[in-house]
């Protein structure tokens, strides 16, 4: 797999504010990176460093091979962006949108015209003022706009935020079917949950700093969290007969943690007796609580 | 170059959308025709003078409207982008930043021609539609007011775009605007009338006069239109044009300047900007 962006050593620094110190990672074509972090935690202005609007004040960005401050044609043709919240001028209709950065990007509008339907927006809104769209149809026409002669990158900020659950659900669709196409997609975003089984790779960033990068499975083993494991007793009077703190839940049923060494271990004795159990759960620890844990690994440094 | 034009034909496609053309022109023609028939009303019917008569008043109503209508066209053109959002957008499209400043400039101007167009070229159909004759000589004189005019447009258009390049919120550049306006509008002549009367009728050097006259380009204008010819007689310019050495060439030149300077360090201003 190729690198289609590189950071190095990258710093940006605002007055005597520092957005983003040193932070680096290379993304690779076909990848869904989740870029993690609080607000104002410098996820926007690592966008924006990539898409050369902003120059680093030390370190270097290299986006599909060439410095984006530059502003190279063929760089910013591949590249698809969405900004948070995104905005478009109010009096113009969807349509006369859509054409008006097709014709920049040089995108022949038959294929503009495909876009509308990809991201689900009906053949009516296309031809109404963009003043009268809702949060999400103005969204799914950022994501036209961002998908415009089929990008190379897509770098998508907070795309998700303020969106109904269905609306979430194609815009993930579309974004699988992208991976496939050896697309480089960068999600940021806070909602933890959502990403989870969508990113091939999470970096969190908190203060400006990267302060962890892998994937799902490789920050976990990192934060070695315990994984959770619910039983529920047949007999719902009796205490667990194993040993170790369970606690009890609000439904009755029991909860105990477990490192992954002894995961197994447990689960062989609490199956050795089916008949003793109404159920059980496992749980790994979620994207929330890794990136609770590293945040507070950070705030413990 | 092709992106210029796509940047121009949607500032275009906006302010038709938004009415502003249809508001600046239907305000100018309206205002035009009024002068127009009221204008004649004192000098009664005296022929061949009547386009002149109209040059006046229109030059006299352009020197107020067009760079009020022109800053509020253009003072929020970049930092309004800006702050609504749309401006971070378009900066990651495969645009040149100047590129964006001059087609943005482009559409505004010729929102701003066509308006003038039509608005004072409404008074002058008006006037042959009611039989009047109009000498040839009227005729340039009129066709160089409405160009003067237009120029006159670009000046301020020029002037609002590094306002809205230089300050950080939409408001600031409103006040800039307003105050740049009235500065040059009102203030600047007002404070040169001062001038010359507390030089008790000492001769001012006409160098100092002309560099007064060229550093306002309202004044620029207004010496173009009214300097010479049959208007100059009925504005009571004459006086000033025949005191100096400022020939319409000179004028034109400084107008264009006027237009192209600020414009060119809005250019430079916003190159350097951070998104």
């Amino acid at each position: 797999m190729t690198s289609s962006v590189i950071t190095s050593n990258v710093s940006k620094h605002y007055g005597r504010v520092a957005a983003v110190r040193d932070v680096s990672f290379d993304l690779k074509s076909g990848e869904t990176i989740a870029l993690v972090g609080h607000n104002g935690a410098g996820k926007t202005t690592l966008i924006k460093l990539m898409l050369g609007l902003i120059r680093p004040t030390s370190g270097s960005v290299t986006m599909l091979g060439g410095d984006p401050a530059r502003g190279d044609f063929h760089v910013r043709q591949s590249v698809g962006y969405l900004p948070e919240s995104v905005s478009f001028h109010m009096a113009l209709t969807g349509r006369e949108t859509l054409t008006f950065y097709a014709r920049l990007k040089r995108v022949e509008f038959s294929d503009a015209e495909l876009l509308f339907k990809r991201v689900g927006l009906s053949a009516d809104a296309v031809d109404r003022p963009v003043r009268t769209y809702s949060k999400g149809m103005r969204q799914r026409l950022g994501l036209a706009q961002a998908l415009l002669g089929t990008p190379q990158v897509l770098l998508l900020d907070e795309p998700t935020s303020g969106l109904d659950p269905a609306l979430r659900q194609n815009f993930y669709d579309i974004i699988s079917a992208l991976r496939a196409d050896g697309t480089t997609v960068l999600l940021s975003s806070h909602a933890l949950t959502e990403l989870e089984n969508r990113a091939d790779r999470v970096i969190i960033v908190d203060r400006g700093v990267k302060i962890a990068d892998g994937t799902l499975d490789e920050l976990r083993h990192i934060a070695s969290l315990p994984t959770r494991v619910m039983i529920k007793l047949s007999d719902m009077e009796a205490a667990p007969q194993w040993s170790g703190d369970w606690c009890r839940q609000s439904g009755g049923g029991w909860e105990i943690g477990v490192d992954a060494a002894d995961k197994i271990d447990l689960l062989k004795s609490l199956t050795a007796e089916p008949s003793l159990l109404e159920s059980l759960t496992l749980a790994e620890p979620t994207l929330d609580e890794l990136y609770a844990h590293f945040l507070g690994r950070q705030a413990a440094e | 170059m092709m992106n210029v034009l796509t940047v121009a034909r949607k500032e275009i496609q906006e302010g038709r959308r938004n009415r502003w053309v249809l508001a600046t022109t239907l305000l100018l023609a309206g205002l035009a025709l009024t002068l127009t028939f009221l204008g004649s009303a004192p000098t009664g019917n005296v022929g061949v003078n009547q386009l002149d008569v109209v040059i006046v008043s229109l030059s006299s109503l352009a020197i107020f409207l067009l760079p009020l209508i022109a800053l509020l066209l253009s003072h929020d053109a970049i930092v309004g982008e800006s702050e609504r959002g749309t401006l971070i957008l378009l900066l990651s499209y495969p645009v040149g930043r100047s590129e964006i400043v001059i087609g943005k400039f482009l559409g505004h101007l010729s929102i701003l021609a066509f308006s003038t167009l039509i608005g004072f070229g409404a008074a002058a159909v008006a006037l042959v539609a009611s039989g009047t004759v109009i000498s040839p000589a009227s005729w340039r004189a009129f066709a160089t007011m409405l160009g003067a005019s237009i120029l006159l447009g670009a000046v301020f258009l020029s002037i609002g775009y590094l306002i809205s390049t230089l300050v950080r919120e939409r408001s600031t550049a409103g006040g800039i605007a307003i105050g740049i306006w009235l500065f040059f509008v009102l203030i600047y002549d007002m404070a040169l009338l001062g001038g010359l009367v507390a030089a008790q009728g000492r001769a001012v050097p006409a160098l100092l006069l002309d560099g007064l006259l060229l550093a306002n380009p309202t004044d620029a204008y207004r010496l173009l239109n009214l300097g010479s010819g049959a208007a100059s007689t009925l504005s009571g310019m004459g006086g000033v044009a025949a005191g100096s050495s400022l020939s319409a060439p000179i004028l034109t030149l400084a107008l264009l300047l006027w237009a192209i300077v600020p414009l060119g360090v809005a250019n430079i201003v916003f190159a350097r900007r951070e998104a």
